[in-house]
């Protein structure tokens, strides 16, 4: 069914006794020209993407537990494409116009927010860094804006802005960024997919890849075999143990990130504000509650569920820049498990087994990436080869020294 | 998160410093530059037990070789860094 003004008011008026389920709940056939594993952001806009702009319609996502369980549902929702190096700007700026176009592409409502991205600064050489990061995104096309301590003061006049340890003076504006509401991007896409015939299968769990000289043969799952023409990896968080049923060995660790929110409240945060004296980011949903995160934990881990330590220190931030935070009660807290890669950016690549392409390393900024890296990642899997936009994310930039750090930490996965 | 550091006892993991795999061996003398990519940024990232570095930078600043599980949080075994074996290294 495509949604529709008409179709909103006829079913209100039948009772919303007759909508159907938004996509098949498909069971694995034995064969596919395209396999994709996982059902997360990546891959469910994979499938969208290889059907719609590359023709390949027989393709199964398989999924270990149900589509939107992963980091896509666990996500604090925000996009911006405000990169410095070369090689992420353009890919992420092309993220950003896919996500302006994402709701009329695939017929559903995904509440994409354009409310804007604020990073603050709070000191001098933090504002000359950010008006450098600012010039860069413009001469790349993308919008950015500098303000001063009056422009931000009237956009969140609630910012401890004198008499903090890091006083706000002022901050790098993205217009463009905002939110999206996560689910809905797995569900939309799905949806999509779904209506060009690509099977979901939910509850299908890959237990092995199969390569037969070489080429990879297809995949076992608690299922059973699954032939494959292509295989193709996107199992976030995960990628490691995955790219190991191939024998694969990734410049990734796994460690998790955990994010919170308040109660719900009247409208106070209107745009995604990030605190630049520490690891500390915040929004309102439109529900009414505040969205806010920080830092990783800092260890490898499988876990889904952070610790304490890290509860105390976001809150703490939270505190610095916005003291009234503290009237406020935390409603809940969860974590998700993420590929934090050794330079801090992406992996979308061809790999050395032949039919096995690779899609991971997304750490915690991958949500935004969810439309790019689908467009990207089908690419490489219908051409066989890498699409100019992540020309750069390749695997074997680790051996050749074409590392992108956004962050310049080095090779320490916990410090991106 | 807990640790039991073998000099202060049981402590928050918030006084420690995560420092990283201890999976990983320097591969000292080696003039294959692949064997220093393996040893900088490749991992078996194992859910399961692992070796890792920690700081105790909030007690008596001991380096410490941690196995945990990476399933569970759950502490396996912790020794002195000094102490520890490095040969069973992958
Ligand atoms: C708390 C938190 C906050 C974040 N905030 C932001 C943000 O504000 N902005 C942003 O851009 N990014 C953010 N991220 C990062 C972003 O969520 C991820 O980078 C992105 O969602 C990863 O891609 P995905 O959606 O495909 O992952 P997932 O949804 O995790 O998809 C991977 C899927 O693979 C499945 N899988 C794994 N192994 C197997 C197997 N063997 N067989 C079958 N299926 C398997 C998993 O079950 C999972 O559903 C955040 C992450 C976390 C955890
Ligand atoms: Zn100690």
């Amino acid at each position: 069914m495509r949604y529709s003004a008409l179709s909103l008011v006829k079913n209100a008026l039948t009772g919303n006794r007759n909508w159907k389920p938004v996509w098949r709940d498909a069971s694995p056939k034995e064969a596919y020209d395209v396999v994709i594993v996982g059902g997360g952001g990546h891959g469910l806009a994979t499938a969208h993407y290889l059907a719609k702009e590359h023709g390949i319609t027989n393709v199964g996502v398989l999924e270990k537990s149900t589509i939107g369980s992963g980091n896509v549902g666990r996500n604090t929702t925000i996009i911006r494409s405000n990169y410095l190096l070369p090689g992420n700007t353009a890919f992420y700026e092309w993220s950003m116009k896919l996500w302006e176009k994402l709701e009329q592409d695939i017929n559903y409502n995904a509440m994409i927010s354009q409310r804007g991205v604020l990073n603050l600064f709070h000191s001098d050489a933090q504002r000359d860094a950010f008006a450098r990061r600012g010039n860069a995104m413009r001469m790349n096309g993308v919008d950015a804006d500098l303000l001063d301590q009056d422009q931000v003061r009237a956009m969140a006049p609630y910012l401890d802005f004198e008499t903090a340890r890091f006083p706000v003076k002022g901050g790098l504006l993205q217009k463009r960024g905002g939110t999206v509401r996560h689910d809905a991007v797995a569900w939309g896409y799905a949806r999509a997919a779904d209506q060009r015939g690509v099977d979901i299968c939910q509850n299908c769990e890959v237990t092995g890849i199969r390569v037969e000289n070489g080429r990879v043969a297809g995949v076992e799952t608690t299922k059973g075999f699954v032939r494959a023409r292509k295989v193709a990896l996107a199992a976030a968080g995960h990628s490691s143990r995955v790219a190991a049923m191939a024998g694969l060995r990734l410049p990734i660790e796994s460690h998790v990130l955990q994010a919170f929110v308040s109660e719900g409240i009247k409208p106070l945060v209107h745009q995604v504000i990030t605190f630049g004296a520490g690891h500390f980011y915040i929004s309102q949903s439109d529900k009414g509650g505040l969205v806010f995160g920080g830092d990783i934990d800092g260890y490898n881990s499988y876990a889904q569920r952070g610790s304490l330590p890290l509860v105390e220190q976001v809150m703490e931030e939270g505190m610095a820049l916005m003291p009234m935070l503290g009237r406020l009660r935390m409603l809940r807290s969860w974590g998700g498990v993420m590929d934090m890669s050794m330079d801090g950016s992406p992996i979308i690549d061809v790999t050395p087994i032949e039919g096995l392409y690779l899609n991971a390393g997304w750490c915690y900024g991958g949500f935004k990436a969810t439309p790019a890296s689908g467009w990207c990642f089908a690419h490489t899997i219908a051409q066989n080869q890498r699409h100019p936009l992540s020309a750069a994310f390749r695997l074997d930039r680790f051996a050749s020294g074409h590392l992108i750090d956004e962050k310049g930490s080095g090779a320490m996965p916990n410090l991106h | 998160m807990r640790i039991t550091c073998p000099t202060c006892g049981e402590r928050t993991a918030d006084e420690f410093v995560s420092a990283g795999s201890a999976e990983v061996r320097r591969p000292e003398g080696s003039d294959n530059p692949q064997d220093w990519v393996t040893y900088v940024y490749l991992r078996d990232n194992p859910a399961g037990q692992h070796r890792e570095w920690f700081f105790h930078a909030a007690g008596c600043r001991t380096w410490l070789q941690v196995t945990r599980d990476t399933r569970t949080h759950a502490i396996v075994a912790v020794a002195e860094a000094a102490l520890a074996k490095p040969d069973v290294a992958a």
